[in-house]
Order: structure tokens, then C-alpha cells, then sequence
């Protein structure tokens, strides 16, 4: 045999082999929350670093860039111009330290500095967050009771009723946000007019655009969530709970639901950075206060020090979603509390 | 062995009878129809436009739909028909390339993260994760603020921030095709790794990425037409479809069918190919 067989041969048993389960021994509670832990400050430096590097790739001579980036203009710089540009921003540092001065500067809650305004970021970002997020939050809390409400209605009934609510399930999941949120806007707002068209205040000007970012996400884990119930539907317990004389409605809200919501659970701390995406086109739509607005001006002006300030401040809520969401999972799936 | 068991849940059998499996399925046909105009306006645009989709004629402006304008009149009377199906070859082109773009980076990042030692195939795996979790249209907006808003940016931008989902699943798809039976037979054939890999498991893997491209090209149409809705993609006089919409923006509250019926053309597409993805789908896992 020569040597390059031999070493094909193991990769070929590494192909087939199957992991070992390898059951550790030390309570799982804590390490699963310790791993966890340990993986949030990995994707926040991954994230930190990735907007570091975004900033450096801005093309050509960096402080130039700036400076006609503030100006609006797109010319050749003197040295003099340049050299306060280059003093605020640190340019003339070794990558090495420009690096662990934005390291050091996110830990001091330093987001950096707006090319074009010449202010700090979180000046620019921070107010508007928090409208932003009510946004999401509302709009993930919507989709949560329209997908629940639709599957109970629909999942396990007969072979129409499945189909017509798997149908709606698909389309309402392709509905591109920019699309809908015109429509509601148009049938809601203007045909209706039960609800403010443009930046309304109150609770009555986020049902529109919390509706936007819901409709899709409710379709989008019906999607996942309409397979799980309805293998609940054909589990033991389900029949047991019945020869116990529970009503069907009972059992679909107590035992199938329970289970069926667990795809939803695992989409949500996702649909936190998804709906971020939406809300950000829907603050277009419905002149809404927040992080939306500030962001694509800047992507326009290629304004990187805002953009990236967003996209870590991002991140930093993936995080708290996503462990956040991990408790619940431990909470609503008792499996996985003990091993 | 696990082969020998029927394929799929008993409840599903519920709902299909025989019978219905030679009923002729009509989302499909719709879909194909579809297909086929959507080809032919990018194709020949020529054939299906009614009008001239730049002439201006202000007398005719912002005329609702009807027989002479099928989907109505601009605010400078030009036929919103005749522009939709001129901006068809653009907007499919930058479909195409950005899930072009997102399969190919997919596939690279998919195979590392389950082919490569174990140290790599985390690392790796680790990003796709966190990239996949992370909102694509800030990825995208990104992307477009290093490189400045034109077309190019858009189907690079749309096909970078879409990748990680896909690359999720070519990853999943080379993983499973490994542990299968087949891989397992041609081991004791006394196959070698490479030879496994290029005749067995990359091929199982890759196949249902056809699939996989058809509803990608859609989804990819989707997210660029909101980069040209936000005014960062292609910009207004061109007649893609993002671009209308958001031309149609400023017209919002005297001529809603701007926005209405660009966006509606979107959704068309998207289910199209879904529609054709998702058979596609169906008819490669039942031909195993």
C-alpha cells in the first residue's frame, strides 16, 4: 500500500465513522449556560471585529475618503487638510492599534466617530433604538399570536382546510415587507382610515407597521410549526387526553401546542436580527422614528462608522435574544433539563 | 436498515391517495405559465410591451389602470405595463447573479464545514452560524456603505448576505449524504476518499441544490428590489422593479398601482419559484 492510499483509507473511515455521544459527566445546566456564555462573547468579538474590517476596506486613501465623505465632495486632499482627519481618527497607527483602540473603545460603550457629522455614534443611534426595538418586539409578540391562532384553526382539520392553511402559510412568507406594508398602509390607512398613515404616536401608530414585520414571520413558522402539530396531533398522549373527555380545543391549546411551538421558539431568537431587517425598510415606509432612517442615509453617504455602530449594537441584542430564548427552551421542553 | 422503511410519516399518507398523485397539479402549470412570460418579457420585451416604456407623454399622467394602460400611467405618462416588462431582464439578472454568487460561496463554506479537519469545519461552521443569524439587509447594507450604491454592489450585496442560509444547508445536505448507506457500500467496495466523495457524496448533496437555486433566484429578486426600495440599488430612471416601486413612492397617496403593481410582479416571481423549487423538490425525493 502506498502511503496516499493509507491516508485515504482513514479519511474513509472519518467519513463513515459516526460521532461518539460521549455523555460528559458534570451538571448540564451550567454548562450548557457556560458555553453559551462563552459563544455570545465569541459572536460579539467575531461582530466587532467584522466592523473594524469593514471600516479599513473602505476603498482608497482612508482619511481622503473621510474627508469628502463630510464634505460631499470627491477630490484630491493636501497633506494639510488631511492631518486633522488623520489625528482624530488615529490613521497614522499601526492596523494593530487602530484595532485594539475600537476594541477597547466598543467595551467603553465608544461606538466611534460619524464621518459625515462628526459626532459620536451612539449620539446618533441611541434614542432611536429603543423605538426600534418596541417595533420589533411588538411585531415578533403579533406574529406569535397570529401563527398560533391560524394553526390551531387550521393544522390536522380535513384535506381543504390543511391545504388552504398551508397555502396561506407560503404566501404570506414570500410577502416582501415593502410590499406589504404599502398595502396595509393603502387599505388600513387610507381606505379605512382606522389608522394613522405616517408616524403616528401611540400604540395606535404601531399596529400598521408591527403588522408589516408580523404577517411574514407568522407564515414564515407556520411554515415549521404546522409539521410539529401535527405529529403531535397523532401522538399517544393526545388520544389519552381525549379518552379523558378533554374537548379538542383543550387539547390543542395544553398538550399539542406545547409541542408544536418548540420550532417557533428556535425561529424567534432568530427573528429578532430578521425583523431588524424589516424594520428598517418599514421605518421607510410609515416615516417611523428609528435606527431605519439614520442607517440607509448613512449606507448612502457610506458613512461606516454609523453603519458598522448599528451593526454591533445588533449583535449585541442577538446575543441577549438568543440567550434569552435558550432558558425558554429549557422551559417549555422539560427534556432537556435533565440528560 | 433504516432504506427499508417507508419514507415518509404515517400522517401524510392521510391526504394522498393514489388518486391525487395523477390529478394534474394546477400551482404548477400557473407557475410554468408564469415562468415562461417572465423569460420571454427579459428575453424579447419587445413582444409582450405594449408601448414605448420610456415615452413621456404628460397629458397621460398618472392615468389609473385600463384598457390602453393595463397597469396604468407614470407621473411623467409613461406605461407602467411596458416598464415592467422592460425592467424584467434587469431584475432577473440580478436575481440570477446574487443567488449565482450565494450558492457558490455556500458551497465552499458548506463543504469546508463538513468536509475539513475538525478545528476548521467549527470555525467555519461558527461563522456561518453567527452570519446566518445576523439580519441580512443589514449584512447587505454593508456591504453596499464598503462599496458604494450601482447594480454590482446589489447582486454581490444580496448574494453574500443571503449565502449563510444556504451554506447551512449544502453543509447539512453533505453531512447526511456521508452517513448514508451508499457511502457505507462503497467503503467496503474498498472505494478510496476522493472517489467516494466525487461519486457519491458530493453529487446527493449538490442535487437538491437545483431546487435550491430555482427559489434563491426569487428570494434573491425579493431582497434586491428592497435595496432599490431603500435607494440604494438601481436608481429610478432604469425601470427594474425595485427601482419602480420606489419611484412609485413619491406618488404613493394619487397613485397607489405605482407601488402596488411593481411589488405585486415581486410576489409573482417569488412564488414562481418557489412553486417550480419546491416540485422540483418533491420530484428528486421521490426519483431516490
Amino acid at each position: 500500500m502506498t502511503p496516499t492510499s493509507s491516508s485515504e483509507a482513514r479519511r474513509a473511515d472519518r467519513i463513515t465513522s459516526v460521532r461518539p455521544v460521549a455523555p460528559r459527566r458534570s451538571p448540564r445546566r451550567s454548562r450548557r449556560l457556560a458555553s453559551n456564555v462563552v459563544g455570545a462573547v465569541v459572536v460579539l468579538w467575531g461582530a466587532a471585529t467584522a466592523a473594524f474590517l469593514a471600516q479599513m476596506a473602505l476603498p482608497g486613501d482612508r482619511a481622503t475618503a473621510i474627508l469628502n465623505i463630510r464634505t460631499g465632495q470627491a477630490q484630491e486632499r493636501t497633506p494639510d487638510e488631511l492631518a486633522p482627519i488623520v489625528d482624530a481618527y488615529g490613521l497614522d497607527h499601526p492596523v494593530l492599534v487602530q484595532y485594539l483602540d475600537y476594541i477597547g473603545g466598543l467595551l467603553r460603550g465608544d461606538l466611534g466617530t460619524s464621518y459625515q457629522q462628526f459626532r459620536p455614534v451612539w449620539d446618533l443611534i441611541g434614542e432611536q433604538l429603543g423605538s426600534t426595538l418596541v417595533l420589533t418586539l411588538t411585531g415578533i409578540l403579533l406574529a406569535w399570536v397570529l401563527m398560533i391562532v391560524w394553526v390551531t384553526l387550521t393544522a390536522g382539520r380535513g384535506p381543504r382546510v390543511r391545504a388552504l392553511g398551508s397555502a396561506v402559510d407560503t404566501v404570506t412568507a414570500a410577502l416582501p415587507p415593502y410590499w406589504l406594508g404599502i398595502l396595509l398602509l393603502l387599505f388600513f390607512g387610507l381606505t379605512l382610515r382606522w389608522f394613522p398613515v405616517m408616524g403616528g404616536s401611540g400604540v395606535n401608530g404601531i399596529v400598521l407597521p408591527a403588522l408589516t414585520l408580523a404577517i411574514p414571520l407568522a407564515g414564515f413558522m407556520g411554515q415549521s410549526v404546522r409539521a410539529e402539530y401535527e405529529r403531535a396531533l397523532d401522538q399517544p398522549f393526545v388520544l389519552s387526553a381525549r379518552m379523558r373527555g378533554m374537548g379538542d380545543l383543550g387539547i390543542r391549546l395544553r398538550h399539542v401546542l406545547r409541542h408544536g411551538s418548540i420550532p417557533a421558539v428556535t425561529l424567534t431568537g432568530w427573528a429578532l436580527g430578521a425583523t431588524v431587517s424589516g424594520a428598517v425598510i418599514v421605518e421607510q415606509i410609515y416615516s417611523r422614528p428609528g435606527i431605519g432612517k439614520t442607517l440607509v442615509s448613512a449606507v448612502g453617504a457610506q458613512d461606516l462608522p454609523v453603519v458598522t455602530g448599528i451593526v454591533v449594537l445588533v449583535a449585541v441584542l442577538y446575543v441577549v435574544a438568543n440567550l434569552l430564548v435558550d432558558l425558554v427552551y429549557t422551559l417549555t421542553d422539560p427534556r432537556l433539563k435533565t440528560s | 436498515m433504516t432504506t427499508a422503511l417507508p419514507r415518509k410519516p404515517a400522517h401524510h399518507e392521510r391526504t394522498s391517495p393514489t388518486r391525487r398523485r395523477r390529478r394534474v397539479s394546477w400551482s404548477l402549470i400557473t407557475a410554468i405559465v408564469f415562468a415562461a412570460l417572465f423569460a420571454l418579457a427579459a428575453i424579447a420585451p419587445g413582444v409582450l410591451a405594449t408601448d414605448d416604456p420610456t415615452a413621456q407623454n404628460f397629458a397621460d399622467a398618472l392615468q389609473s389602470p385600463s384598457l390602453t394602460h393595463w397597469f396604468g400611467t407614470d407621473e411623467a405618462g409613461r406605461d407602467l405595463y411596458s416598464r415592467i416588462v422592460h425592467g424584467t431582464r434587469e431584475s432577473l439578472l440580478i436575481g440570477i447573479g446574487a443567488a449565482g454568487i450565494a450558492l457558490v460561496a455556500a458551497l465552499v463554506l458548506g463543504s469546508v464545514a463538513a468536509l475539513a479537519d475538525r478545528v476548521t469545519a467549527s470555525i467555519v461552521n461558527r461563522i456561518i452560524e453567527v452570519a446566518f443569524a445576523f439580519p441580512s439587509l443589514l449584512l447587505a447594507l454593508l456591504l453596499v456603505s464598503i462599496l458604494g450604491p450601482s447594480p454590482w454592489t446589489q447582486v454581490v450585496a444580496v448574494g453574500v448576505s443571503t449565502a449563510p442560509g444556504y451554506a447551512r444547508m449544502v453543509r447539512g445536505q453533505i453531512l447526511s449524504a456521508k452517513n448514508a448507506g451508499y457511502v457505507e457500500a462503497a467503503r467496503a467496495l474498498g472505494h478510496g476518499w476522493w472517489r467516494i466523495l466525487g461519486r457519491h457524496v458530493l453529487p446527493n448533496a449538490i442535487r437538491p441544490l437545483v431546487a435550491v437555486f430555482t427559489m434563491a433566484i426569487g428570494q434573491s429578486i425579493v431582497w434586491a428590489s428592497g435595496l432599490s426600495f431603500l435607494g440604494l440599488g438601481v436608481a429610478p430612471p432604469s425601470s427594474e422593479w425595485g427601482a419602480l416601486l420606489d419611484a412609485g413612492r413619491a406618488s404613493i397617496l394619487q397613485a397607489p398601482w405605482l407601488t402596488f403593481i411593481p411589488g405585486l410582479v415581486i410576489l409573482v416571481l417569488a412564488l414562481t419559484a418557489t412553486t417550480i423549487g419546491t416540485h422540483i423538490q418533491n420530484s428528486l425525493e421521490k426519483g431516490r
